[in-house]
């Protein structure tokens, strides 16, 4: 132990040079002819400098910090960088995670707002009134056949069933015909249908998804252009007006009566009315007429869980609609009937002239 | 204000001269010379004046090192040296960190330092060993080491400060320590 000590004494006064020359020859010679004492002395020389090292080390950071301090950090800091506000530090700092929170935020709301529905076309009690025509395969059948036999008749009638059926109207009497957007959305071919069972082809001029004005144009060279409309569009009607309307709820015209009761229609829906009249499927599209044989509107919907509320689409749309179609649209020229034949008429009367005008409106 | 910082480098061959003098005053202009440069890439990527000050004083340790152990070469100027050394240094925190290291906005060259960093890292984990061997063998013993080994102090000077009655208790108390402190070091 002691000599242990002695001899790291010894080695420490060597490599300091602290030992008189004598005494450090016979040290010297010492190592080298006794290889262990040799290997000693590297390694305690590793180890003093690992230690003055270290040493140097922490004296160099002391130094360092006592020059920071001395330095105005400040005016540096000011000198090298535009400072930045406090909100773009966060900013930059933050950014990806405000990247991932607003995702995830976004997706939440278009999720939630999606399973509640809100995207959903069709609202959760509101109707649209056309029809599906595949449904009834019996009926599809029958006329199925009954066009295979009067095909010579009816050259232009198409023999598959349609997907989708509505009702339309004349709106001139060179073959425009109103329906409603709903009626002809996503056709990929669309025929009218008058009440002696014709069918002509159409193509769709305009329609309109916000009001839900559709206006068609007969293509067929079969069809004759009437003569006259007997009916007018009228902008204005008051409540409680008496009115009907004219549908193919099935494959031949259906009557339905009531009256205008409100100015607004499904959810406060300022392009329609209210009507509380009995209508199914397959009534979009058709006319509503006031006793004196205008027009005020096209049936388009009803709200399911309330006794007789009908929608119309009312006739500002529809002149708004007119006015609204490009011009290189229109193959002919587009005039609104001013000469109402129908006013004096009782209703019956008016529904045998009115019948002639109305379509049912097939989509394929 | 780039024009002003780069009348006050001190050139670069004074700097090593200084360094390998261990001259204080070069440790004082080089120090202040490059802080800035530190400074505005460490706070244009997302640090503080903070991580700015640790960075900043690792890279002069790396620089030093280089320079003492004699293969620091005027190939390159000290500045893009010392850019490359502390961005490096950055990018290492920010990883650490787990903080995203793209995007980094850079404002000099930069040169390949990997290898000087690796014998810094290598040494700094020695001193890390010191530090905690050192911590862990107490009073007096940490004081008389330090002073003789990494101060240089004589046996005389140490024996005074601790009032031994003579040197020979000093050196038996001082050998005592030695060896704890290399048990644990070489424990650890």
């Amino acid at each position: 132990m002691n000599t242990e000590m002695e001899l790291i004494n010894q080695i420490e006064a060597y490599l300091r040079g602290e030992m008189p020359a004598e005494e450090r020859r016979a040290f010297e010679q010492l190592r080298t002819e006794d290889p262990v004492l040799n290997a000693q002395v590297v390694a305690h020389l590793a180890l003093m400098k690992e230690l003055a090292d270290y040493g140097k080390n922490l004296a160099l950071k002391r130094q360092m910090n006592r020059i920071h301090q001395s330095m105005n950090i400040e005016a540096i800091r000011s000198s090298v960088i535009k400072e930045p506000a406090m909100v773009v530090v966060m900013w930059k700092k933050y950014r990806a995670s405000i990247g991932i929170a607003a995702s995830v935020a976004i997706l939440a709301v278009f999720t939630t707002l999606f399973s509640v529905g809100v995207f959903n076309e069709k609202k959760a009690d509101y109707n649209a009134l056309r029809r599906v025509i595949e449904m009834d395969k019996r009926i599809d059948n029958i006329t199925k056949s009954q066009n295979a036999l009067l095909r010579d008749m009816k050259p232009h009638a198409p023999t598959i069933p349609a997907k989708y059926g509505g009702t339309g109207f004349a709106l001139t009497t060179n073959g425009y015909v109103l329906t409603n957007y709903h009626v002809i959305s996503g056709a990929d071919s669309v025929y009218v249908q008058n009440t002696d069972g014709e069918a002509f082809k159409a193509k769709t001029v305009y329609s309109d998804k916000e009001s839900d004005v559709a206006i068609l144009k007969i293509v067929d060279s079969n069809f004759k252009n009437y003569n006259s409309l007997p009916y007018t569009f009228k902008k204005t009607s008051d409540l409680g007006e008496d009115v009907y309307t004219i549908g193919f709820s099935k494959d031949e015209p259906v009557i339905g009566s009531g009256i205008l009761s409100s100015r607004n229609g499904y959810s406060g829906d300022t392009t329609a009315y209210q009507v509380s009249m009995p209508v199914n499927n397959g009534n979009s599209g058709g006319p509503l007429i006031d006793p004196r044989g205008n027009i005020i509107g096209i049936v388009k919907g009803k709200q399911d869980q309330i006794e007789g509320a009908a929608f119309a689409v009312k006739t500002d749309f529809i002149l708004k609609a007119i006015n609204d179609i490009p011009e290189d649209s229109l193959t002919s020229k587009l005039v609104i009937n001013k000469k109402n034949a129908l006013a004096g008429l009782n209703r019956p009367s008016q529904i045998k002239k009115i019948r002639d005008y109305i379509f049912m409106v097939k989509v394929y | 204000m780039n024009r002003e910082l780069r009348k006050s480098f001190p050139a670069d061959s004074e700097v090593i001269e200084g360094v390998l003098k261990g001259s204080e005053e070069t440790l004082n202009q080089l120090y202040k010379a490059y802080f800035p440069m530190v400074l505005q890439f460490i706070l244009s990527n997302t640090g503080d004046d903070d991580d700015a000050k640790d960075i900043y004083q690792e890279t002069i340790i790396v620089l030093y090192n280089k320079i003492k152990s004699g293969n620091f070469q005027l190939s390159s100027k000290l500045k893009t040296f010392i850019y490359s050394v502390a961005r490096r240094l950055w990018l290492k925190k920010l990883s650490q960190k787990s903080r995203s290291s793209n995007n980094i906005k850079d404002f000099e060259d930069i040169l390949p330092v990997e290898d000087d960093l690796e014998s810094y890292e290598e040494k700094d984990r020695q001193f890390k060993k010191i530090e905690t061997a050192l911590s862990q063998i107490g009073e007096p013993c940490k004081t008389i080491l330090e002073d003789f080994y990494m101060q240089s102090k004589s046996m005389q000077d140490i024996c005074e400060k601790f009032g031994y009655t003579n040197a020979d208790n000093a050196k038996n108390q001082k050998y005592k320590c030695l060896q704890r402190l290399k048990k644990l070091f070489f424990q650890s």
